[in-house]
């Protein structure tokens, strides 16, 4: 394991280790010893097939991983998962401005999840496709007029400009809970 | 010529040393002692390398044992308080960000998953192959690993080959032998006879200690065996301490010519694999088995694969649909001696074998428990899960309800539905905006 991929995980107690871990998962996940995950070998575990977000992030319904990142080869397994460590806590202000954004700020999240609701990445959440993620989320379960009103207010509330889309401005002023925002390797 | 007569010799001396000191003992369940020794030397030198491999690892790593602890840390708590909200609180933007993380979770660790590769090891057993975590320590330990090899590789492993090949060849001989005899009680005490004689060849073969616990309850003619599957060598294990009528496909190769033969000697239950599917006369047969008393139990797995033995999932109904007395069986191997999982997806059949007779040992556990039927009002998957729990909370194994068969496929829709049917109940109430 080369270095590049230990700085992602940087400030995690046993760093090396962890990415052990993770690289035997990453095998475990690789059904047929590709090298990379595909949608298929997501869509296998259980636990994120009943995520009602489970299709979309196993890449599924728009653009997902693939055309996101690549193939979802081991590094870019890894990519995606130092985008939800918690924010450094001197990550704000004292960053060398030169240096790229580390994966895990604030903003590369909100850019992670916006991707899952822009389904073209044309850079805006339209109401058609806002309607498409929620279909995705509730299945059957929720009538169309209901969809359709939820859908409108959501949209009505996040949008500033008054063109009918979330554009990605728009979404990093929505309210995210604290605990939302990262898990505890 | 002199070389040649010395081989001669070796194996000679060989064969009867295995012939005097095993085989004998074996028929007539006689134990010599030897695999006890042999354990007692094992456990001491295993402690030994622990308390090296914990004075070796720097104190500032803080990492008590990773295999306890999970990659991440975990929110366990239900949707309903994960996101904030009474019922009937508003669709969030921000909603979707509690669903990635807990994707994101599901995908680095989930519960189901990990059950289908070999559990992690608290400390290393000096097998190369549980080597995930832990680094070179100092130079003994490492020559203490490489003796290990030496004597896996080139003491044991002959030796349990040879036993291995005459205990298969002493049941296929064995059992067409004693088929040619006519339906009697002496045939049939010849064929328990040549059947448990093997058996406990067999799990010489393999170093196996089996600690069998209760054994009032064990399984009486005219019921079912259900016991939690880890590997083939299951089979192996219950049926070393009783006779047992095993259902399942016919197979090609090896494994049919021993069901072929086992058959003749006492009625198992063999099907073929278009049989299989008809699930009506699956049924049908395993009632007329068990309604004829004087016919052996039928040993049954019912998670349908193997898991490795740190949880029970859902147990089929199919099973608890027969009817008749259901013979719970637990079993629990001890992961220090040697990982007796099989996970076929990994290994085929060959490799798995030759890594159960590298290992140390195959050190298990199986408690007989006190039968169970069906009761008024329960139906058969109720009663499934009170079998599963009860094997579960005997065997000291988490209990999931999860479906083994999500090894090989995706999940099914209801389930999905129904976390579905929860969010929406949260979104929409019940009807009203």
């Amino acid at each position: 394991h080369g270095s590049p991929h230990s700085t992602l995980l940087e400030g995690s107690f046993d760093a090396s280790s962890l990415l052990l871990r993770l690289y035997h998962r990453f095998r475990a996940l690789d059904r047929n010893k590709k090298g990379y995950l595909s949608r298929v070998d997501l869509q296998q575990i259980g636990a994120l097939a009943v995520n009602p977000l489970g299709e979309r992030l196993a890449g599924g319904g728009g653009a997902g991983w693939e055309e996101l990142l690549g193939e979802v080869d081991f590094p870019g397994f890894v990519r995606v998962l130092a985008h939800f460590r918690p924010v450094d806590d001197d990550d704000s202000g004292m960053r060398d401005p030169k240096q790229p954004e580390p994966l895990n700020s604030r903003m590369n999240k909100l850019r992670f999840v916006f991707q899952l609701y822009d389904l073209d990445r044309d850079g805006k959440i339209s109401r058609h496709e806002m309607l498409q993620v929620l279909r995705l989320m509730v299945g059957v379960q929720v009538t169309e007029e209901q969809l359709e009103s939820i859908t409108d207010r959501t949209v009505q509330e996040a949008d500033e400009d008054g063109d009918g889309a979330v554009s990605f401005l728009e979404f990093t002023k929505v309210r995210i809970p604290f605990s939302y925002f990262f898990f505890i390797f | 010529m002199e070389g040649a007569e010395l081989a001669g010799k070796i194996l000679s001396t060989w064969l009867t040393l295995v012939l005097g000191l095993i085989l004998l003992p074996s028929a007539f369940g006689v134990s010599l002692g030897i695999s006890e020794i042999y354990m007692k030397i094992l456990v001491k030198t295993l402690e030994w390398a622990t308390i090296r491999i914990e004075k070796g690892v720097p104190k500032e790593s803080g990492l008590k044992s990773s295999a306890s602890v999970g990659i991440i840390q975990r929110d366990e708590s239900p949707m309903e308080k994960g996101l904030s909200g009474l019922r009937g609180r508003d669709f969030e933007l921000s909603d979707a960000f509690y669903f990635s993380k807990k994707g994101l979770e599901a995908i680095v660790e989930d519960e189901v998953t990990q059950r289908f590769s070999s559990e992690e090891l608290v400390s290393w057993n000096l097998l190369t192959r549980t080597n995930m975590n832990f680094q070179y320590i100092s130079v003994r330990l490492t020559a203490v690993w490489v003796l290990g090899v030496l004597v896996r590789y080139c003491v044991l492993l002959p030796l349990r080959v040879t036993l291995a090949f005459i205990g298969i060849s002493l049941l296929v001989i064995g059992t067409t032998l004693v088929g040619q005899l006519p339906d009697s009680s002496l045939k049939n005490w010849l064929s328990e006879l040549v059947h448990l004689t093997c058996c406990r060849i067999c799990v010489r073969a393999l170093s196996g200690t089996i600690h069998y616990h209760n054994k009032q309850y064990r399984p009486q003619k005219g019921g079912i065996c259900v016991a939690n599957h880890t590997s083939p060598i299951d089979v192996l294990i219950l049926t070393t301490d009783g006779c047992y009528a095993m259902v399942g496909q016919v197979h090609g190769g090896l494994m049919g010519i021993i069901q072929r033969a086992m058959v003749k000697a006492c009625p198992h239950v063999w099907f073929e694999r278009s049989e299989m599917k008809d699930r009506h006369l699956v049924t049908k047969r395993l009632k007329e088995h068990i309604a004829d008393k004087k016919k052996l139990p039928i040993l049954i797995f019912p998670e349908g694969t193997c898991i490795n033995n740190t949880s029970v999932m859902m147990f089929k109904k199919g099973s608890f649909e027969i009817g008749g007395t259901i013979h719970p069986v637990a079993i629990k191997y001890n992961p220090q001696f040697g990982d007796a999982f099989w996970n076929s997806s990994k290994y085929n059949m060959v490799s798995y074998l030759l890594r159960m007779m590298t290992s140390w040992a195959i050190v298990c556990d199986v408690w007989y428990m006190p039968p169970m039927t069906r009761e008024e009002g329960e139906d058969a998957v109720q009663f499934a899960n009170r079998v599963k729990s009860a094997i579960a909370v005997q065997g000291g194994l988490t209990e999931l309800p999860w479906d083994g068969g999500l090894k090989r496929a995706k999940v099914k829709d209801t389930f999905k539905e129904e976390q579905q049917k929860n969010y929406s109940k949260m979104l929409v109430g019940n009807g009203s905006l």
